[in-house]
């Protein structure tokens, strides 16, 4: 049976280093082109860290990880993000 | 923590009071550190259960057999102890208060806990947009919210509420226990009113999957079909 989560997982360790929200920032996959949105990766972890595969032809797209002396960052997998330039969501 | 209270025999939920906690949307979770004496860190999500009151929130906890964080939350933790916890997190699996289109929500056991963050904002926002939720339990004793599901689906303008049994149904259910079937959200979607709705489907990452391919099975489009996936069975 199958483990994984998906991209909302990710929010919490990209919201340390990105300033807009990630979850549903646009992601296209350098191996086959699709482009989805972030929360909709497939997402293996925690340990040794997140990484997120593309829903279309599960090659990564994104890692993350945390060691002790900080945050591994690898968008290796991906051509682009695109963060829309959305009205703020009003928090109620 | 400020409160906890059984929901279950396995799920809690618990109050966190949170300084300068901003509000959320329906839907996000928060990521709490739990860090050991000797330095070990472990960090999972958890879904907010409801709106915020004021600084204090909630989280509704599912005890997982072997699960280091999920067992110390509800077994050991106390009210008074102090938890790390980042967020709100997330804004792709919300619920947008002010779009009318009617919701669907699925939720396989603890799912349900981001979906009645959703139906509790619609009741305290008094809204009256089309809610119809579709929680699969194993029993009826797993019934998280059970009761005050149960109270809001009979009031005028409430959502309408159905619970699937994957082992052991009440005497009363005329649906044979099993697991998630096509004509189980056929009848769900039948209950929107006609209209586009909005899919939200929480739970285990193979019970997720299964729901979003029968919801596509039954002509639903992809983009209005939002999915969070807990992982495990």
């Amino acid at each position: 049976m199958s483990e994984h989560r998906d991209g909302n997982a990710l929010a919490g360790p990209l919201a340390d280093i990105f300033t807009a929200e990630a979850t549903t920032a646009q992601v296209r996959c350098r191996a086959c082109g699709l482009s989805t949105t972030l929360a909709q990766l497939v997402v293996y972890g925690p340990e040794p860290g997140l990484v997120g595969r593309c829903p279309g032809c599960t090659e990564y797209v994104i890692r993350v990880a945390t060691t002790p002396s900080g945050t591994w960052l690898d968008l290796g997998g991906a051509t682009s993000f695109h963060f829309t330039s959305t009205v703020d969501v009003p928090i109620r | 923590m400020t409160g906890s209270r059984a929901e279950t025999a396995t799920a809690h939920t618990l109050s966190l009071r949170v300084d300068e906690w901003s509000g959320h949307l329906p839907g996000q979770h928060v990521d709490v550190r739990l860090t050991a004496p000797d330095g070990y860190q472990a960090v999972r999500s958890y879904s907010l259960a409801a709106p915020a009151d004021d600084c204090v929130i909630e989280i509704t906890v599912q005890r997982l057999p072997g699960g280091e964080v999920s067992a110390f939350l509800t077994d050991i933790a106390m009210i008074g102890d102090e938890l790390e916890v980042r967020g709100p997190l997330g804004n792709w699996f919300v619920w947008d208060q002010d779009d009318p289109s009617p919701v669907l929500l699925v939720a396989g056991g603890s799912g349900v806990v981001p979906l009645m963050s959703m139906i509790r904002a619609r009741d305290e926002a008094d809204i009256q947009t089309p809610f119809h939720l579709i929680h699969s339990v194993r029993t009826p004793q797993d019934r998280i919210y059970g009761d005050e599901l149960t109270r809001l689906a009979a009031q005028a303008g409430g959502p309408s509420v159905t619970w699937l049994y994957t082992r052991t149904a009440p005497p009363t259910e005329t649906r044979p226990p099993g697991r998630l079937r096509q004509n189980d959200l056929d009848d769900g979607s039948s209950r929107t009113s006609g209209a586009t709705p909005t899919c939200f489907i929480c739970g285990p990452t193979g019970f997720v999957e299964e729901a979003a391919n029968h919801l596509l099975a039954a002509g639903h489009h992809a983009d209005r079909i939002r999915t969070e996936r807990f992982g495990g069975r």
